[in-house]
């Protein structure tokens, strides 16, 4: 199989342009994958900055860097370029270097709509942070964009809904695309039960962002109506409805969890098996797991909302709906325990970071179940126990589970294997300086501080210290990824076609580095 | 074109085609959601309320104080008495006073809201000038009545409420379809 490539890549390489304009101009799947990686990580800076200013202005109580409008701010760009510049551009880059590779496909469906969605990002990400400058700041409603507020702020909120719109349009084709290209152009043979997982999942992903995506932009637009031409959605002024927003959002809100988290799923259920010598456990029920998800995920979003009014019925219905995704997610968290089973494990980088995600992501699931829970939600709304909930599985979640995988895969990426004491020292710092800085957060909500306030009581301030601490630490530690990035670009061990020895995987059948074009000619699958 | 290429741009288009219907999804929400609403009742705010217990508990006095406001709304709008003393169960009228300055007519909507929010479930409004839409004619003067009864079930340790009136402009075109209060349009002026 590995030998269909290189003389197709020398053909196509001479009538490509070189310098800035390959990039401008690529429909190469790879490198559109490879620009997409390299966004996030500058969007993963620019977020993680400023939650270095907010946890500096938390690091002691009272004001002492940033007014509270800049705070408010602060959260809500941090929050809004974390999940829509950073995760979900992270886990579309790996599906654009993975999925043609793991299916057998030369490149993506639509290569050129490919290069578009791409490059919408920098244009939406620069909307996001240039409204720092607009006159007023940026949006500071958090990203939830709740009105009336969102209905009364400057033009930085504007410029974010612009963004959102961007975000979306980008979010949208590249999913057209991922669909078309599963369905249209595996490989002979690659039948949909025989797709590795991470593209079964990016399968169901592509399916939610299209299904939400567009009621989230159909949301900012009536709130952009509302701000300038008159119409009344969620301005009382005119007989709206603020509270219909917050379920509007929410319809989007909560299948976006999970397309952050399926992905991530993905990803796992990659590395698990790849590191414990064996085929993943309960494949068709990882598919069903998957799937199951992706559906309930669309009928529980109102427990976000438990304190607007919701009549009671509406409240239970909403616990138990929600509690019922526990059982999926479950059937996924036994069977990566089940793979690893008597399995042959080693603990390399990835594996680390994998082992990472399922302890912390399961702990950030319990607290999720807790925040279900109507009666607590009551007193734990808006609480930093909400905070740390969600970080469990953003960060914990999500981004460790993208560490895993820019592991796993850097050698396929690269053609070199990166420096493994460098890459355990990062997991290692990650983990601690993680824990330090959202497992404290806990006690603080249970105690009641709330979120989203620049200040706070004294009897906060001890576990506040450690928050940040933690936070700063954590931050420092990310730029050693940088580091080990750009070092194994630069050079080191060179890495076989099959980096990890015997992982499972079309992926690794080509060559390391992967060359400009493969499986031109299909692979036969048996 | 080779006839994958032609299934792909089928599929393409197709999901395009999807992600359109969903963008109108999103809009179609509001008129559903106001469809639930009133099915539900949950956000009948512009409804007499059925009162079934008249009995009036002369043990308690509750403070009721009147809060009127306009929103971008060219209308004189007061409250002909600051703040009134009532027995729970006991109907009581109050009445408000709003004068036109503008030499057109214009319509306006009040909005009620309480202080202390959770106060609202206990005012029960049996006759208000909130339940419709107010037209005043140019330079007009109107004085309108609401006759309320404040529910026995009001919990002790509450001692005044706080009725604030807010009238929006509503200009038949604009805000009319979007009102959630069609309910009462019809009865109007």
């Amino acid at each position: 199989m590995e030998a269909v490539h290189d003389h197709h890549a020398a053909d196509h390489d001479h009538h490509q342009p070189s310098g800035l304009m390959r990039w401008i101009t690529t429909t190469n799947h790879k490198d559109i994958g490879t620009m997409y990686l390299w966004f996030s990580f500058i969007m993963f800076m620019v977020g993680g900055a400023m939650s270095m200013v907010i946890r500096a202005e938390l690091f002691e109580p009272g004001l002492q860097f940033i007014s509270p409008e800049r705070y408010n701010q602060m959260i809500t760009l941090h929050a809004l370029i974390m999940v829509f510049g950073a995760i979900m551009p992270a886990f579309v880059g790996f599906a654009n270097w993975m999925i043609p590779l793991q299916i057998g496909a030369p490149d993506m469906a639509f290569a050129r709509m490919n290069n578009w969605s791409f490059w919408i990002l920098p244009v939406a990400g620069s909307m996001l942070v240039g409204s720092l400058l607009a006159p007023g700041g940026a949006a500071g409603t958090g990203w939830t964009l709740y009105p009336p507020l969102s209905v009364q702020s400057g033009m930085g909120m504007d410029m974010a809904i612009f963004g959102i719109h961007l975000l979306g349009m980008s979010s949208i084709m590249g999913s057209i695309n991922i669909i078309t290209t599963i369905l249209n152009l595996r490989a002979p043979g690659m039948t949909l039960m025989k797709m590795p997982l991470f593209s079964w999942t990016w399968l169901i992903t592509a399916y939610l962002l299209i299904a939400v995506m567009p009621v989230l932009a159909g949301a900012v637009t009536m709130l952009l109506t509302d701000r300038h031409f008159g119409t009344s959605f969620f301005s009382a002024a005119g007989g709206g409805d603020p509270v219909l927003f917050q379920h509007i959002f929410w319809f989007f809100g909560h299948p976006e969890v999970y397309i952050i988290a399926l992905p991530a799923f993905g990803v796992i259920s990659e590395v698990i098996p790849a590191f414990s010598r064996k085929p993943i456990f309960g494949y068709a029920s990882m598919v069903y797991a998957i799937a199951s998800i992706a559906i309930i995920s669309f009928f529980v979003w109102a427990h976000h909302m438990y304190v607007t009014g919701i009549p009671l019925t509406g409240q239970l219905y909403f616990m138990y709906a929600t509690m019922l995704i526990a059982v999926p997610t479950g059937v996924k968290v036994f069977n990566w325990v089940a793979t690893m089973w008597r399995g042959s494990l080693s603990f390399e980088t990835p594996m680390l970071f994998a082992l990472g995600f399922l302890f912390l992501f399961t702990l950030g699931g319990f607290s999720g179940l807790v925040l279900a829970i109507t009666a607590v939600d009551v007193q734990l709304q808006d609480t930093y126990y909400v905070v740390a909930h969600f970080h469990y599985v953003m960060v914990a979640g999500a981004l460790f589970s993208a560490y895993a995988g820019a592991y796993y895969w850097l050698p396929k990426w690269t053609g070199h294997m990166y420096n493994e004491t460098l890459g355990k020292w990062h997991f290692w710092l990650s983990l601690i300086f993680f824990n330090m800085t959202f497992f404290v957060q806990h006690f603080l909500g249970l105690a009641g501080m709330p979120r989203r306030i620049p200040d706070y009581a004294l009897q906060f301030a001890d576990f506040n210290r450690i928050s940040s601490l933690g936070a700063f630490g954590f931050g420092l530690s990310q730029l050693l990824f940088l580091y080990i990035v750009i070092k194994t670009i630069k050079g080191g061990k060179k890495a076989e076609a099959n980096a990890w020895g015997d992982a499972p995987g079309l992926e690794w059948t080509v060559p390391s580095p992967a060359p400009h074009h493969t499986f031109e000619v299909p692979p036969v699958i048996k | 074109m080779s006839s994958g290429q032609k299934n792909r741009r089928t599929l393409g288009k197709l999901l395009a085609f999807v992600a359109v219907v969903m963008f109108f999804f999103g809009f179609g929400l509001v008129p559903f959601y106001k469809v639930m609403c009133n099915l539900t009742g949950i956000n009948n705010i512009a409804t007499a309320d059925q009162v079934a217990n008249t009995q009036v508990d002369h043990s308690r006095l509750v403070t009721v104080e009147f809060d009127t406001n306009t929103h971008q709304l060219p209308w004189h709008f007061r409250s002909l008495q600051a703040s009134l003393k009532v027995h729970p169960g006991e109907l009581t009228q109050a009445l408000f006073e709003v004068s036109n300055d503008r030499n057109y007519a214009v319509s306006g909507q009040a909005i009620a809201s309480y202080g202390p929010a959770f106060a609202a479930q206990y005012f029960k409004k049996i006759e208000c000038f909130c339940f419709t839409r107010q037209t005043l004619n140019a330079n007009e003067k109107r004085r309108m009545p609401v006759v309320f009864m404040v529910d026995g079930k009001l919990p002790k340790d509450v001692n005044t409420i706080t009725l604030s009136y807010t009238f929006f402009e509503v200009d038949g075109n604009r805000a009319a379809s979007n009102t959630g209060l069609q309910t009462v349009g019809a009865a109007g002026t």
